[in-house]
C-alpha cells in the first residue's frame, strides 16, 4: 500500500468507480420507469444507498469509539474520526435526496414519520461529534472525550428510534401523495439496481474513510515531527 | 455500600450548600424556563383548545433550554475554583463524583420546577397538579441529570462551552422529551396512568440506561 494520500489507481476507487458508471446506466436507462411515482421515484435508487452508507458510518464510528476506549490506539480514533466525517456527509446527502423525493410522492418535504425523526436526531448527535473535535485541542483527551460522544450516540439509537415509532403512531404522519407502498411494482429489477448501486457507494464509502484516515495519520505525524524538531533545537541552543 | 452513599452525599451536600448561599443554578434555570413560557404566551394566541395541544411541549421545550444553562454551571465552578483536582485527589472511585454531582444538578432542575410547572398552570390554565404529572417530572429530571452531568464534565473543558452543551445535550434527550411532552399532554387531557404507561417506560428504560452508561464512562472524562 503506497502512502500517497490521493491514488487514482487504488483498486477500491478504480472499482466504486467503475460500478459506479454501470449503476448510473442501469438507474438512468436500463430500469423501467415506475408507474405510480414516475421519474421521481429513480430518486430511491440514490437515497438507498446513500443512507446506507451513512448507517454504515454511524456503526462503524461506535464500533471504533468502543475499541478507542478499550484498547487506547490512535488507529480507532483516526478510523472513528474520519467515518464521522464520510458519514455525516453521507448522511446530509440522505436528508436532502429524501425530501426531494418526498415532495412530490408523499406531497410534503419532511413529515414526522419514525425513520425520518431518527435520522435526523442522530445528524444531529454525529454533527456535534465533529464539532466537539473542533473545537477541543489536539490530544489523548480529545479522543478520549470523542470516544464518549460516540458510544452515546449508539446508546441512544435505538432509544430514538423506538421513541419516534411510538410518536408516530400518536401523531400519524401526514403523506397523501400517489403514495409510496407500491414499490414492489418494480419487483426484482428494483432490488437489482439497489444493489449495484448499494456496493457502488460502499465502496465510494469504503475509499473516502481510507483516504480520510491517511491525511490525519499525516496530519499526526506532521504533529509528531514538529514537536520533535522543537525539542532538538531546544537542546541544540541549550 | 453505605460507604458509597455517603461520599455520594458529600459531593451532593457540597453543591447544595453552595447553592443554597448563591442560589446561583435554580434562579438562573427557573427564570430562563419562566420567560420561554410567557414568551410563548405571548408567541401563540392561546385559548382553551390550543393551550392543552402546545402547552406540554412549550413547558418541556423550556425546562430543557433552561436546564442547560443550569448543567453548564456544575462543572464551571469546580474548573474556575481548581477544585476538580482536589476532588480527583480524593481516595473516592471515579463513579462516586458522577453520582454525587449527578445528585447535585438533580436537585436543582427539581426545585426549579417547583417553581415553574405552578406558572404554567397559571398561564396556560391547564390541571397538572396530579401523581402522574410528579413521576414524569421526577423521571425526566434524572434522564437530564444523568446525561447532563456527563455532557457538562465534557464540555467544560471546551472553550466554547455555553455552545457546545446544548449541542451534545438536546439530541440524545429528545426521546426523553418526546416521553414527558405526550405524558404531560395526556395529564392536561384528564387521562390516567394506562394511557401513558408506554412512554413512563421508555422514560425509565431511558433513565437506566444512561446512569449505567454514563457512570461507566466518566471515569474516562476525569483520566489524565
Amino acid at each position: 500500500m503506497t502512502n500517497k494520500i490521493l491514488n487514482l489507481f487504488d483498486p477500491i476507487l478504480i472499482f466504486s468507480a467503475a460500478l459506479m458508471g454501470v449503476a448510473l446506466y442501469m438507474i438512468f436507462i436500463w430500469a423501467p420507469t415506475e408507474t405510480n411515482q414516475g421519474a421521481v421515484q429513480r430518486i430511491l435508487y440514490f437515497h438507498v444507498p446513500i443512507a446506507w452508507g451513512a448507517m454504515l458510518g454511524i456503526f462503524v464510528v461506535s464500533g471504533s469509539s468502543i475499541m478507542y476506549l478499550w484498547k487506547k490506539e490512535e488507529k480507532w480514533d483516526r478510523l472513528a474520526v474520519a467515518s464521522a466525517e464520510v458519514g455525516v456527509v453521507f448522511g446530509g446527502l440522505m436528508l436532502l435526496t429524501g425530501m426531494i423525493w418526498a415532495r412530490p410522492v408523499w406531497s410534503v418535504w419532511w413529515t414526522g414519520e419514525a425513520k425520518l425523526t431518527t435520522a435526523l436526531i442522530l445528524f444531529f448527535i454525529y454533527v456535534a461529534y465533529l464539532m466537539f473535535r473542533a473545537y477541543f485541542p489536539p490530544g489523548a483527551q480529545r479522543q478520549r472525550l470523542a470516544a464518549i460522544i460516540g458510544v452515546i450516540g449508539a446508546v441512544d439509537t435505538p432509544i430514538i428510534y423506538f421513541a419516534a415509532n411510538l410518536w408516530a403512531q400518536a401523531h400519524p404522519p401526514i403523506i397523501t401523495g400517489p403514495v409510496a407502498d407500491s414499490d414492489s411494482a418494480l419487483g426484482s429489477d428494483l432490488g437489482t439496481v439497489l444493489l449495484v448501486a448499494t456496493v457502488a457507494f460502499s465502496f465510494l464509502f469504503v475509499y473516502l474513510v481510507q483516504s480520510r484516515y491517511k491525511i490525519r495519520k499525516s496530519e499526526d505525524d506532521l504533529v509528531e515531527l514538529k514537536r520533535a524538531s522543537s525539542a532538538s533545537v531546544m537542546t541544540g541552543a541549550g | 455500600m453505605k460507604g458509597s452513599l455517603a461520599v455520594i452525599w458529600a459531593i451532593g451536600r457540597k453543591d447544595l450548600l453552595l447553592e443554597i448561599r448563591n442560589k446561583d443554578v435554580v434562579v438562573a434555570v427557573a427564570g430562563f424556563a419562566l420567560l420561554v413560557l410567557v414568551i410563548f404566551t405571548v408567541a401563540i394566541d392561546l385559548n382553551q383548545a390550543n393551550a392543552k395541544l402546545v402547552g406540554p411541549g412549550v413547558l418541556w421545550a423550556g425546562i430543557a433550554f433552561a436546564g442547560v444553562t443550569g448543567l453548564n454551571r456544575a462543572f464551571a465552578l469546580e474548573v474556575e475554583g481548581g477544585t476538580l483536582e482536589a476532588l480527583m485527589l480524593a481516595p473516592i472511585s471515579r463513579d462516586l463524583i458522577y453520582f454525587g454531582k449527578a445528585l447535585g444538578n438533580f436537585l436543582f432542575i427539581a426545585v426549579a420546577q417547583i417553581i415553574v410547572i405552578p406558572v404554567f398552570a397559571v398561564l396556560f390554565n391547564l390541571v397538572v397538579f396530579r401523581w402522574e404529572m410528579l413521576a414524569i417530572s421526577l423521571l425526566t429530571t434524572i434522564g437530564f441529570s444523568a446525561v447532563g452531568t456527563l455532557f457538562a464534565a465534557m464540555a467544560v473543558r471546551v472553550r466554547a462551552r455555553e455552545v457546545m452543551l446544548p449541542l451534545l445535550f438536546l439530541p440524545v434527550v429528545v426521546p426523553l422529551l418526546m416521553a414527558a411532552i405526550e405524558s404531560t399532554s395526556q395529564v392536561v387531557n384528564g387521562r390516567s396512568w394506562s394511557d401513558m404507561s408506554e412512554w413512563l417506560q421508555l422514560a425509565i428504560a431511558f433513565d437506566l440506561a444512561f446512569i449505567v452508561i454514563s457512570a461507566f464512562l466518566f471515569q474516562h472524562i476525569l483520566e489524565d
